[in-house]
């Protein structure tokens, strides 16, 4: 049933993937990645990732992919491409690709590792694993009792929401290291989201815009100088 | 069949892949950076996997670090391809050659 399953998403999101890259009309290709999302979001759920999963198809095939719709649609992108590389280029890329296929199917051969089967869920109440590789019960991350069941303690987001936000500041005595390092990570992605942000504003900004006639400065928008500059025509 | 470890690893493989042969193949800029975006699922891709195969999570929170960042990156890249659209009115490759030598 899983392996079924497996196929399916896989399948489909390889298709996907492949029709984003073929399709010469830039809409059906965006259509075409956020159905590649939607099938990855999938494969997340096989592997127990529901947080992930739910993320991905709100975050990538939600935001991102309108935001591309978007600016398709803005830019007004209905010429096709003028014309194809010549088939020179098709070939070497075409060869890069198949070596890399080729260098990857080898190393995964070569690796015994790769060839295990999913192993079990740890069990609820049982032991968790921190990044340093340390084994500790699953009560020693919590600072503080909570309420919550044991059944809920052990779901993905849980555990992912322990490991990111836990501000235990006690020390690993194994490495001497904080039990967990992911919170000071967290609050810089937001700095980036914020230099993002700014980045975006400063790079939309029409320098050489024609400015509008004075009279329609003052009525339509903030007005570009001085109001009594502008007063004194 | 039971699926395992290098089946997930393999399918993350060719969707790198697939990715790849977009960013070289074709001359719209869109695609490309649509293309560079699923490179990017890919290795998110590996990484649930081998979380799960290994039962740690920190895979899942790099994956959530990684999806924030390719939101803010595809923020930042869409206004610079808006940017140039507007000083040379095309999105595809072959017209920026300004930095041809």
């Amino acid at each position: 049933m899983n392996a079924l399953f497996f196929w399916l998403f896989s399948g489909g999101m390889l298709l996907c993937a492949l029709a984003v890259i073929l399709n010469r009309n830039a809409v059906a290709s965006a259509l075409c990645f956020t159905f590649t999302i939607v099938f990855m979001a999938g494969l997340f759920v096989m592997l127990n990732a529901f947080f992930l999963a739910a993320v991905q198809i709100l975050v990538t095939a939600g935001a991102v992919m309108v935001l591309f719709l978007f600016i398709i649609m803005l830019l007004d992108i209905t010429t096709m491409e003028h014309e194809p590389r010549q088939k020179i280029w098709m070939a070497c890329s075409l060869l890069l690709a198949l070596g890399f296929v080729v260098v990857v199917a080898k190393t995964l051969n070569a690796t015994p590792e790769g060839s295990k089967s999913i192993g079990p869920l740890p069990t609820p109440g049982a032991v968790i694993v921190t990044h340093t590789g340390r084994v500790l019960p699953l009560s020693a991350m919590a600072s503080k009792p909570v309420s919550t069941s044991e059944a809920d303690k052990n779901d993905d987001t849980h555990r992912i929401g322990r490991l990111l936000f836990s501000t235990d500041t006690r020390i690993d005595p194994g490495t001497g290291r904080p039990l967990t390092s992911y919170v000071a990570p967290f609050e810089i992605t937001s700095l980036l989201i914020l230099v993002a942000t700014i980045g975006v504003v400063v790079l939309c900004k029409q320098e050489d815009r024609p400015r509008p006639g004075r009279r329609e400065a003052i009525t339509h928008e903030a007005p570009p100088v001085e109001p009594e500059t502008v007063s004194k025509h | 069949m039971e699926i395992t470890l290098n089946h997930y690893l393999a399918v993350a493989a060719m969707l790198f892949v697939i990715g790849l042969l977009g960013v070289i193949m074709r001359r719209n800029l869109l695609i490309i950076y649509m293309s560079l975006e699923m490179m990017l699922q890919a290795a998110n891709l590996t990484f649930v996997a081998f979380s799960r195969f290994n039962n740690k999570l920190d895979g899942q929170v790099f994956v959530f670090f990684v999806i924030t960042v390719a939101a803010a990156e595809v923020a930042v890249g869409l206004a610079l391809i808006v940017a140039l659209y507007r000083l040379k009115q095309t999105t595809q490759v072959q017209d920026l050659t300004t930095l041809k030598f």
